[in-house]
């Protein structure tokens, strides 16, 4: 363990130990927050109970589904606008301004289109995150530095064996940048549609948490988005230095 | 000439926003020119500009906050390597944080109005500034800080006179994300928590099936975004190449 993540590790424990400190001897009060340690027992009371199990796999599927869709779309369209240099011309305003645009705004059109359930919820968050997928393979595809082109030519592959053998290893750190953003959006458009109308699924039970003055509920809830989001960005990141240990030899 | 992919991506959305119209109906998808209309008459009353004027006040707070605080705190943990290394891996994590998970929490600290309204903008735009701010610290030619010893200046000189003009488009690029993104965590803010703002003003028309009223404001909202969006390129551009 490096230096830094123990220093990282003790700032952590130590707002977790203050905020418990604070909630424990009441200068914040307990229909404020809930201390720390009873946000933990109690997600592991209602994990056992089951409770929430149906919100919990409502949720992630919408999350995975979104997310691969994401991912397979946003490459797909990549690579076809890198391959049309007047497409990507007229497209340039379009995706740099496009996370201006407030997205959330549209949730009740897709529910209309959709129905309140999986699909609306896995339509708006693959809108929020199927940019950051493309705008990545973008700027994969153009860093491809070109010696590695000319190789292919003086090995004399075929266009599929290029892109395959030599295109992809090479943009792939920075594809990887983009499936990590999509994934975070993907979480991101999940949770918050749910929590703007929805029947089901972690935000909703957050919301209706909240509208019941159901702290101790409330609060496990979120520790359980933070402890996933958390979990989830942590291995996308060990993966992403891997790649990138793999792109420096 | 400049402007003609502009013309025509914006002829193409239209030409796809009619035909999903059509393929959906009104009820569904109301048409550009029926969203238009709906747009002007809104603006005609003058309750919407009261709505206007709470969500721009709330924006501009937010956005205030944000970027004084994101590229202050940017520079503090910039300069300093070691604390650079310990936070991002911890921000970045903040980054991806669903934020509106945190809104009770945010709703039971600052209460009904402005105060929640202006913190949940800030949550949403202060880290990307933040990092913006701090990885164009780090990537910094040393020679900078150099001569800013050899001048002798003052902490708040440096800051001031040689790292802040050095890395301004850096900053600017994350300002920009961070203004999109205080804008969302606004209009987010007061879909839940108030009782003036076009957020409210959008969460009544979904909660009523209206959807041209609601795509008028989207649309309102999109211009605004967009023209805002469009001016912070145009000046990080001059800032770039003066």
């Amino acid at each position: 363990m490096t230096k830094e993540s123990v220093i990282r590790l003790c700032v952590v424990v130590g707002f977790i130990a203050l905020v418990e400190g604070l909630c424990r001897t009441g200068v914040i009060g307990a229909t404020v927050m809930t201390a720390p340690s009873q946000m933990a027992s109690q997600l592991l009371r209602v994990l056992a109970a089951g409770t929430y199990n149906h919100d919990i796999a409502f949720s992630f599927i919408n999350i995975v589904c979104a997310a691969v869709l994401a991912v397979v779309a946003g490459f797909g369209l990549g690579v076809v606008i890198h391959s049309l240099p007047r497409l990507r011309q007229a497209l340039e305003p379009l995706l740099s301004s496009y996370y201006a645009v407030p997205t959330f705004i549209f949730y009740p059109v897709f529910i209309v289109l959709f129905g309140v359930g999986h699909g609306s919820i896995i339509a708006i968050a693959v809108l929020l995150a199927i940019v950051a997928m493309i705008t990545a393979t973008l700027s994969g595809l153009d860093r491809i530095p070109a010696v590695l082109r000319k190789t292919a030519r003086v090995m004399r592959l075929s266009r599929a064996r290029t892109a395959l053998a030599i295109e992809l290893p090479a943009a792939l750190p920075h594809l990887f940048g983009g499936v990590k953003l999509a994934v975070a959006y993907a979480f991101i458009g999940v949770i918050a549609s749910e929590f703007i109308l929805s029947g089901a699924g972690m935000g909703y039970a957050i919301a209706y948490a909240y509208n019941q003055f159901d702290n101790a509920n409330m609060y496990a809830l979120m520790l359980l988005v933070l402890l996933s989001v958390t979990l989830v960005n942590g291995l996308l990141n060990h993966i992403d230095r891997r790649l990138q240990r793999r792109q420096q030899r | 000439m400049r402007l003609l992919p502009n013309v025509i991506l914006l002829l193409v959305l239209l030409a796809l926003w009619e035909s999903l119209h059509l393929a959906v109906g009104p009820s569904a998808m109301a048409s550009p020119w029926a969203t238009a209309a709906r747009l002007a008459s809104l603006l005609a009353q003058a309750d919407t500009w009261r709505h206007i004027g709470a969500t721009a006040s709330a924006f501009a707070w937010s956005l205030l906050l944000a970027c004084v605080g994101g590229v202050a705190l940017g520079m503090l943990l910039g300069l300093n390597a070691m604390a650079g290394n310990v936070a991002e891996p911890i921000l970045m994590n903040l980054y991806a944080l669903p934020k509106v998970t945190l809104y009770p929490l945010v709703l039971l600290c600052f209460g009904l109005g402005l105060g929640s309204k202006v913190a949940f903008g800030v949550m949403h735009g202060l880290i990307p500034i933040l990092l913006f701010t701090m990885n164009a610290l780090r990537h910094l030619p040393p020679v900078y800080m150099r001569s800013a010893r050899s001048l002798r200046l003052a902490p708040w000189q440096t800051a001031w006179h040689i790292l802040l003009p050095a890395i301004a488009g850096e900053v600017l690029a994350g300002i920009r994300l961070g203004f999109a993104l205080t804008l969302l965590g606004v209009l987010i803010g007061e879909m839940f928590a108030s009782q003036k703002g076009l957020g409210y003003l959008a969460m009544t028309a979904m909660g009523a099936g209206d959807i041209a009223t609601l795509l008028a404001i989207a649309l309102l909202l999109t211009c605004f975004a967009v023209t805002g969006n469009a001016l912070l390129l145009r000046v990080g551009r001059h800032l770039e190449h003066p």
